[in-house]
């Protein structure tokens, strides 16, 4: 899909497990995230895409009994070394969710939240940088007018294009969206897609999807997973059209699933 | 024969209904009706008082049975201070408890902690009272007081509220006592609230690099105001209304001291010491005035606490 650009490794994962206290929910995933792109995590439920995706920015870490081994390297380095600060992780590995998640505080507070745990901002350069979100997140027009008001006003879809604006407001490397679209309608969901079509400009970006024509129609890559195994992964185009494994292919055409 | 007998079963049913909906009625009603009769027996009872203090009931700081002399002043300050007191000392730790059970505490800890402080909230006050008699008030009048005295009764500007004999009890006492009291009321409520802030919610705070307490000052409160201030108004409730504690605690003294070490007065406790022996009209009477005076309190209290509310939900949805 983008032959004309250079393909360069963003995240690497390596022989990583994952479990939820005795149970394993990822088995031995090796994979690469290329830089700038964007990669879609597919499968029912319960293969453990999710988990994957939150393995990446250690959200696991809040709750005691789940722990990962293996690593994940961000640019070489090992993100699940003890040493790894997880707030600078974060600042670096942005998040969204199933749902919107507005906080209870102006649309202006709910930009600047993140983007003020990290940099000292003057007023002006906050207003510069909230701008700057909203535009990216394709918002700025219909909240201009309106930045005092509260966030949790806004409609769903709107709302969680607001996420995304608070997520890029940190300006992170990476972007991951946890089926960002499942509590969407479909013009919020189109709105979104073609979002998420601009961002890999700027963003390298990991998507987990139920929707396989979503995963096809905003995706690099794909990698398919079934039961905490990784059972394909590759090019998007390949993986749909002409897939290796008759398990991805049983899946994809709706054989199962 | 079969339809006759469905419309008597559908007429016995209707007719239950209907007895249902007015049993219910009533007891609403029932509940109407007591709160003004107590407010209109209370106004009745004080109408001496209010006929020969007037106004100046809630200015003057004296007591005096035997000339029947009476002002509210004191018992007045009392109720506000040690409530003060409490509600000062009691919401930080009850935040602090609730913060810890809802999202530091590991999972064992989270059941016998939770249950211990409702226990705490369970004891009848009258165990606070003789606790802080017997054991608290001594150990803080040993230990504490002389403490404050040197070190808080020199200071400048506050200094006159930390100076005094060490007696232990007193209105500081009263109100440290009103705090243990009133501190599981308002940590269990903070804490059930908090448990309803959605995951993701917290989550997505978490997964900007936030962290703990960004995470509780930020979203978890703003997200749980109402609740909070629902806890807080509760706590506050109890503290202005409570009696056998406080009258152990406080020294039942009619005399207005500046320091928080002195005997105080207050509302509830004066009404405990004294009504029982009360003689003549006029003493009767402004007893009962006090009793007013306090369920006046408490209704400016909850109905400010609702304003508040409020305002805050309006600020919400227009600027904030």
């Amino acid at each position: 899909m983008n032959a004309e650009k250079t393909i360069t490794p963003k995240l690497v994962v390596r022989d990583l497990n994952f479990y939820y206290g005795k149970d394993r929910a990822l088995k031995d995933i090796n994979l690469t995230i290329p830089e700038k792109m964007v990669t879609a995590f597919i499968g029912p439920s319960g293969c453990g895409k999710s988990t994957l995706l939150r393995a990446f920015n250690r959200m696991y870490q809040l709750y005691p009994k789940q722990k990962a081994t293996g690593e994940i390297l961000l640019d070489g380095e090992n993100i699940l070394d003890k040493k790894q600060d997880l707030n600078t992780l974060r600042a670096k590995i942005g998040m969204v969710f199933q749902k919107p998640t507005p906080f209870p505080m102006s649309i202006y507070d709910n930009i600047a939240f993140g983007a003020k745990l990290y940099e000292k901002f003057s007023r002006h350069d906050m207003d510069e940088r909230v701008e700057w979100a909203l535009k990216k997140a394709a918002l700025w027009t219909e909240v201009k007018d309106k930045l005092k008001q509260s966030g949790t006003g806004l409609s769903g879809g709107q709302q969680q294009r607001l996420c995304i604006a608070r997520a890029i407001a940190v300006k992170p490397q990476v972007l991951l969206l946890d089926e960002p679209t499942s509590a969407l309608d479909p013009i919020s969901t189109a709105h979104i897609e073609k979002l998420i079509d601009e961002l890999k400009e700027d963003f390298t970006i990991v998507i987990v999807t139920h929707n396989m024509q979503q995963a096809a129609r905003v995706s690099d890559y794909t990698a398919y997973m079934y039961l905490g195994d990784l059972i394909e992964f590759g090019d998007t185009s390949t993986v749909f059209t002409n897939p290796k494994r008759k398990e991805t292919e049983d899946y994809i055409t709706g054989r199962f699933g | 024969m079969p339809t006759s007998l469905r419309e008597a079963h559908q007429k016995h049913q209707n007719s239950l209904d209907i007895l249902f909906r007015s049993v219910t009625r009533l007891s609403a009603f029932a509940v109407l009706a007591l709160l003004l009769a107590i407010i209109a027996s209370l106004i009745v009872g004080s109408m001496p008082a209010i006929h020969a203090f007037g106004l100046g009931f809630l200015t003057s700081s004296e007591w005096n049975p035997v000339t029947d002399k009476f002002g509210a002043l004191v018992p007045i300050v009392g109720t506000l201070v040690t409530s003060g007191i409490a509600l000062l000392i009691a919401i930080p730790v009850s935040f602090g408890i609730a913060i810890f059970l809802t999202e530091l505490s590991p999972r064992i800890l989270r059941r016998p902690l939770g249950i211990a402080i409702e226990l705490l909230g369970g004891i009848p006050s009258i165990i606070y009272g003789m606790w802080g008699l017997f054991v608290f008030a001594p150990l803080f009048g040993d230990y504490v007081e002389p403490w404050i005295n040197k070190h808080l009764g020199h200071m400048p500007v506050i200094g006159p509220f930390f100076s005094g004999p060490p007696m232990g009890i007193g209105v500081l006492a009263a109100g440290i006592i009103l705090a243990i009291m009133v501190i599981p009321f308002i940590a269990s409520v903070m804490r059930d609230v908090f448990d309803v802030v959605p995951t993701l919610l917290k989550e997505s705070a978490y997964g900007l690099g936030a962290t703990t307490w960004e995470v509780v000052w930020n979203v978890v409160l703003p997200y749980t105001k109402i609740g909070v201030v629902g806890g807080i108004m509760l706590g506050l409730g109890r503290a202005l209304g409570e009696t056998m504690a406080v009258t152990f605690v406080i020294g039942n003294a009619h005399e207005l001291s500046k320091s928080l070490l002195m005997p105080g007065n207050s509302i509830s406790s004066a009404l405990a010491n004294e009504l029982t022996e009360a003689v003549g009209e006029l003493y009767t009477s402004s007893l009962i005035e006090l009793g007013l005076i306090l369920f006046f309190i408490t209704f400016v209290v909850l109905s400010l606490a609702r304003i508040m509310l409020h305002k805050l939900g309006q600020r919400e949805g227009q600027t904030s």
